[in-house]
């Protein structure tokens, strides 16, 4: 159980950065991690009233607030008509509706969560974060970045042309995944990203145009080896090591040639 | 510290401790139909509706509820009853823990989506857990609810 | 078979409590007490085998809030069984509310009693323990005969001798056979030998282990639990502290589920006792972690088969041993593990010529194995229809028909079912109708679905018993109410079942009345008539006859009041359609005047106790397959469908029979793919919540589908049997079966998770 001795609703960024400083202080974000520990915390920073829960749509980019919840991002139409309901599938089977009725977005980048379907899917998005002091980082950057005490504000998603596409793979239904794949493509470049595997996702680039824009069957098993390849795989209770880069030899092949991938 | 919320349409005001969570709050102000199953945040026993929205009690600080709108099934007794005797009928009810939550999100399904079909039913109830009945009798219920204010046999 | 039509019984009634249930009412035991009694926490030991050197509370006792804090040297130190079986039980007397000898990882140590849980979590971090940690036994496999000895101790008692020896590590131990097995074995064509490895499960009822202590208005100890067994737990209660069994009560309010796990008083006595030592109300509540870490799963299994058969597909012998994991403690060791051979056996009784059935029962340092639906019979048919299965697929005969030949039928002997007869038996309606109704010729086939995916079929068969013969005991009393009502009290344990409907149900077909006349209380060790619980498939079966057997006696009891208010012999009154009539006049006595007759200068009471027990234990059958698409390359199994056929006697409630077989069905799916109690190095549960354990959801059990096929149970009310457990048993192999049929290999231990079909195949 946490302990939590103070609980303070921020009323700006500033004031929540700064109670941010003492590293007892903690953000909250959907409190469904947080909740589960038997830490103290000094004081509950909720960034709740900052109006950070809305994601605004215009003609080149989705801006997600951080405290949008992911249950708001599953079910929204211009987010899954733009990737091809590749959000719907991704966070679908994140544990049940409730569940993502809180969680953030925020919280789940955040914690750069080895399991996470949603660090998975924005690593193979033209996708950046923009933390209170630090900016906006690309992605991919921001998840190999230690946890400091700067603070999530926005996800940024630009609209570019191209396909996108995910899948996993689950023992139980709402179960953590044992591995995660988004495919995409965009800038004439294909572009996999693989989380789950036990550890936080990565991305590889087809930098070696192995797959041509509509790739052969040929093709996407070649690329979907050079991934298995190239990322490292852990074991844990959910599947070992091996098992985890067969499964991402399956997955990105299948994603590549359009079977069972995330589809209407 | 204080908070005031309006918990089934009753104004309450309470001095809690920062750490309190919602699921507690609840029950300590008579709404024992939220019922805890677990510790993470896994089995849906703990749902009500903040703000119009389903959610975990047991993952949302009081704190947090301060301004907001909670319902437990204590507050929509008329709703549930609406279908839960097509639930009754089939014997799903079983023991009867996992209900209030499961009924909680029903109610939320059926708010957001009137007519569901059988995958939608089962992918939004899908964070309820239950033990005894497979869930094949709850979805019977459901659907015979649904057909019946179609006006078709059941 | 000619079905009776009944006016109540055969009825889809709904659950008497189930308005209550579904909007959510106060009804379960932390609804229902006071919110000031003493929170009751455990702090638990780190070690799977240790001994207690020093411990220190002094600091602990300080924190503002705390109560008190009890250890070892507290405690009574005679020993005791938690298993919530009839006296003299079968399980040994191994326990202590706190040993000192620390036996598994999770065990208690110290019982913290505070005003709050927050002081008594506090207070648990400050309790100083120094351990001798001692090397552990961890693989039951090398358990029996180890130099570490669980349970050393000289008081270790057997109230029963069922081949335990707890110097060799043994909890029970035994042998039977019919017949010479070995010859027969010598003389078959063919004999499939393996050994097959099912896990510890855990029952995950959606209401973690609870109870409620006080003192009531007399300083008794008033005891309200979740439990399925009132009267064990009273008894359980006064051997662990040492008090009068008159001075113990102990009620049960509605239950959040049980399968089997609250067979066992695994909460009950740390609240009891601190009641006893503070004078005041406790209550403990198992977070859902503490009801993994020690609670009461289904005991781990290897067992060992050889099953001989004749080239035509006739199955001739059965060998079976079976090593069972009783854990840390012994509670339902000897008696789970003869259901693995008994009610596995006999399913093939229609041919074989021979069996032998031995098993060994051993300790070891993991969380003590409990009860838990199916009680070994699971574990035992998981390897024989796999076994059986197996041959099929081996000699190229349909693997329905080959069951159809050597299976049990209506009127057989069951030698190796303690000689009993399948007076009761439609295993052979159930196969030919679950045939049909899945389409078993059209999915039986493997059928390549493309992108690596086949779907394919699998099939097995059942039994379970229906109460324990020559033990349990059901009773019943009836009580007329004023307007011509009826109050049934009861002392089994409806525990999401529908018992108390469906003995209402048979109450108001014996009284002739509407189901709504009949109220049912229970379970109350005060009130209740003795009643072995609910367990061992025994409430319809057992305590249902008692409800007829009540009945009739009330009607008589009815018949003579009338007869005195008409001034004419008993024999001349009759009992009809809630009222008494006088034959000769045919003059109608309402039940009210009756009732009121006997408050008003009577020396008679309109009311009936009646209790049951049966020598046999007749078995129910079923017969389940499932469809499978299995993707062959991540090995991921989607169950398409599921239909089982059960006979179950006369479905009393076919509603409430339908979703206990669905429910069983689910849970069997869960055991089967994924769920998995397993230990870390130091003994430690690695699947300690429903975030690692994680059971079905309603993605994962596919369409379910069940119809019944009724046979006549002549000893069974209303020719009821069971079916509360055995709907748990057909999943594994069933599903094992269809694996193999996608992928050409037999697994044999359980869970079959993805990872272990995607590798099997390569």
């Amino acid at each position: 159980m946490i302990t939590i001795k103070e609980y303070i609703k921020a009323e700006s960024l500033e004031q929540a950065y700064e109670l941010n400083q003492k590293k007892k202080n903690k953000i909250i974000g959907g409190m469904l991690w947080l909740k589960m520990g038997s830490g103290m915390i000094d004081t509950a920073i909720d960034l709740c009233g900052l109006g950070l829960d809305k994601t605004d749509e215009t003609e080149n980019e989705f801006i997600i607030g951080a405290m949008t919840t992911l249950r708001t991002l599953e079910t929204h139409e211009g987010l899954n008509e733009y990737t091809n309901y590749a959000f719907k599938r991704a966070f679908e089977n994140i544990v049940g509706v409730q569940f993502r009725n809180l969680a953030t977005i925020g919280g789940s980048l955040w914690g750069r969560y080895g399991f996470s379907d949603v660090l998975t899917l924005l690593m193979s998005l033209d996708c950046s974060v923009e933390l209170y002091k630090g900016g906006i980082v690309p992605i991919a950057q921001f998840a190999s970045m230690k946890p400091d005490r700067d603070i999530i504000v926005r996800i940024i998603i630009k609209k570019v042309k191209g396909s996108f596409t995910y899948s996993d793979m689950r023992i139980q239904s709402t179960d953590f995944p044992v591995l995660n794949c988004a495919v995409s493509y965009f800038d004439e470049m294909w572009r996999c990203s693989v989380g789950a595997r036990p550890h936080k996702a990565v991305l590889i680039k087809d930098e070696n145009m192995i797959l041509s824009e509509k790739p052969t069957a040929e093709q996407a098993e070649a690329f979907a080896k050079t991934v298995a390849e190239k990322v490292s795989f852990g074991s844990n209770m959910r599947g070992s090591a091996q098992y985890r880069k067969r499964l991402a030899e399956v997955l990105i092949t299948r994603l590549l040639t359009g079977n069972g991938g995330s589809e209407q | 510290m204080n908070i005031r919320l309006k918990l089934n349409g009753k104004v309450i005001s309470e001095d809690i401790e920062p750490d309190l969570l919602l699921i507690d709050l609840v029950r300590k102000h008579g709404c024992k139909s939220v019922k805890r199953g677990c510790e993470t945040a896994n089995c849906g026993l703990c749902t009500v509706i903040m703000n119009g929205k389903p959610v975990l009690s047991c993952s949302v600080l009081a704190a947090r509820a301060d301004g907001q709108e909670v319902f437990t099934l204590e507050g929509l007794q008329n709703e549930a009853s609406e279908f839960i005797d097509f639930i009754a009928q089939q014997g799903a009810d079983q023991c009867g823990f996992c209900n209030p939550g499961f009924v909680m999100n029903t109610i939320a399904l059926l708010r957001e989506n009137p007519d569901p079909t059988d995958d939608e039913i089962r992918a939004f109830l899908s964070g309820n857990l239950c033990r005894c009945s497979g869930y094949e009798g709850q979805l019977r219920g459901i659907r015979n609810y649904l057909d019946s204010r179609k006006g078709g046999d059941i | 078979m000619e079905k009776k039509d009944y006016r109540v019984v055969g009825k889809a009634i709904p659950k008497k409590d189930a308005h209550q249930l579904l909007l959510g009412k106060p009804v379960y035991t932390d609804d229902i007490t006071p919110d000031d009694a003493l929170v009751v926490k455990l702090l638990r030991s780190p070690h799977a085998n240790a001994v207690v050197s020093e411990i220190k509370t002094d600091t602990a006792k300080k924190v503002p809030g705390v109560v008190d804090i009890f250890t070892w040297e507290d405690v009574p130190k005679n020993r005791f069984a938690i298993a919530g079986q009839t006296y003299p039980e079968p399980s040994p007397y191994d326990r202590l509310i706190l040993d000192r000898h620390i036996r598994f990882v999770g065990e208690p140590v110290a019982i913290i009693a505070a005003e709050n849980e927050k002081a008594a979590l506090k207070a648990m971090k400050l309790i100083k323990v120094k351990y001798d940690v001692l090397e552990a036994v961890l693989d039951f496999r090398t358990s029996k005969d180890s130099h570490v000895l669980v349970h050393p101790e000289e008081d270790w008692f057997p109230p029963c001798q069922v081949g335990g020896d707890n110097k060799r590590n043994l909890a029970a131990s035994g042998e039977n056979h019919d017949g010479d097995v070995d010859a027969v074995l010598s003389d078959c064509d063919i004999v499939i030998e393996h050994t097959y490895h099912t896990k510890a499960f855990d029952q995950a009822m959606m209401e973690t282990f609870r109870t409620y202590t006080e003192l009531d208005r007399y300083g008794r100890l008033h005891v309200i639990s979740s439990t399925q067994i009132v009267f064990h737990c009273r008894r359980i209660l006064s051997n662990a502290l040492g008090i009068p069994k008159n001075m113990i009560r102990v009620e049960k309010p509605r239950i959040g589920g049980g399968f089997g796990a609250k067979q066992t008083a695994v909460s009950e006595v740390y609240p009891a006792f601190v009641t006893m030592k503070t004078g005041r109300p406790a209550m403990i509540i198992f977070t859902r972690e503490e009801s993994h870490i020690a609670g009461s799963p289904r005991h781990e299994m290897e067992i060992t088969l050889r099953l001989g058969a004749d080239n035509d597909g006739t199955i001739r012998a059965i060998d079976l041993y079976t090593l069972s994991n009783t854990g840390a403690y012994g509670e339902h060791g000897p008696t789970t593990v003869g259901l693995s051979g008994h009610k596995s056996i006999p399913m093939y009784s229609g041919s074989l010529e021979a069996y032998r059935f031995s098993y060994d029962v051993v300790y070891s340092n993991t969380l003590a194995a409990g009860a838990y639906r199916g009680y070994g019979a699971t574990q035992g048919i998981f390897a024989v229809e796999s076994a059986v299965n197996e041959l099929s697929e081996k000699l190229g005969i349909d693997p329905t028909e080959i069951r159809l030949k050597n299976m049990v039928r209506e009127g057989m002997v069951m030698p190796s079912y303690y000689g009993e007869t399948a007076n009761a038996c439609a295993l052979d309606r159930c196969l030919e109708h679950c045939r049909e109704m899945f389409e078993w010729e059209k999915k039986y086939p493997v059928r390549d679905m493309g992108n690596g995916k086949v779907r394919c079929a699998g099939v097995a068969m059942a039994m379970q018993g229906s109460g324990i013969s020559n033990v349990d005991v059901g009773s019943a009393t009836v009580k007329l109410t004023e307007d011509g009502g009826y109050i049934l009290i009861i002392g089994a344990a409806d525990m999401g079942t529908g018992c108390d409907t469906i003995l209402a149900q048979m109450a108001a077909e014996c009284l002739g009345c509407d189901v709504d006349k009949i109220s049912v209380f229970g379970a109350d060790t005060d009130a209740s008539p003795y009643d072995s619980g609910s367990y061992a498939s025994s409430t319809t079966y057992i305590t249902g006859k008692a409800v007829e057997n009540a009945c009739e006696k009330l009607k008589k009891e009815l018949c003579a009041i009338g007869a005195e208010i008409a001034g004419c012999p008993a024999e001349e009154m009759q009992f009809d359609e809630g009222e008494v009539v006088h034959l000769p006049t045919g003059k109608r006595i309402p039940l009210s005047d009756i009732a009121y007759k006997c408050q008003c200068f009577s020396e008679r009471t309109a009311e009936a106790t009646a209790s049951h027990s049966s020598p046999v234990s007749p078995p129910p059958f079923m017969v389940g397959m499932v469809e499978i698409e299995l993707d062959r390359l991540t090995g991921h199994v989607k169950i398409i469908d599921y239909m089982a056929v059960v006979d179950c006697g006369i479905p009393v409630n076919p509603a409430l029979a339908r979703i206990q077989a669905e429910g069983g069905i689910a849970q069997g799916i869960g055991h089967t793919l994924f769920e998995n109690l397993s230990f870390m190095e130091n003994g430690g549960l690695i699947e300690k919540d429903l975030m690692q354990y994680k059971i079905p959801t309603r993605l994962d059990v596919g369409k379910l589908k069940v119809e019944f096929e009724h046979s006549n149970e002549p000893t069974g009310p209303f020719g009821a049997k069971s079916i509360g457990e055995i709907v748990i048993n057909t999943p594994a192999p069933a599903l094992a079966h269809a694996i193999y049929r996608a992928t050409g290999v037999w697994h044999r231990e359980l869970p079959i998770t993805p990872e272990k079909i995607a590798f099997g195949i390569d």
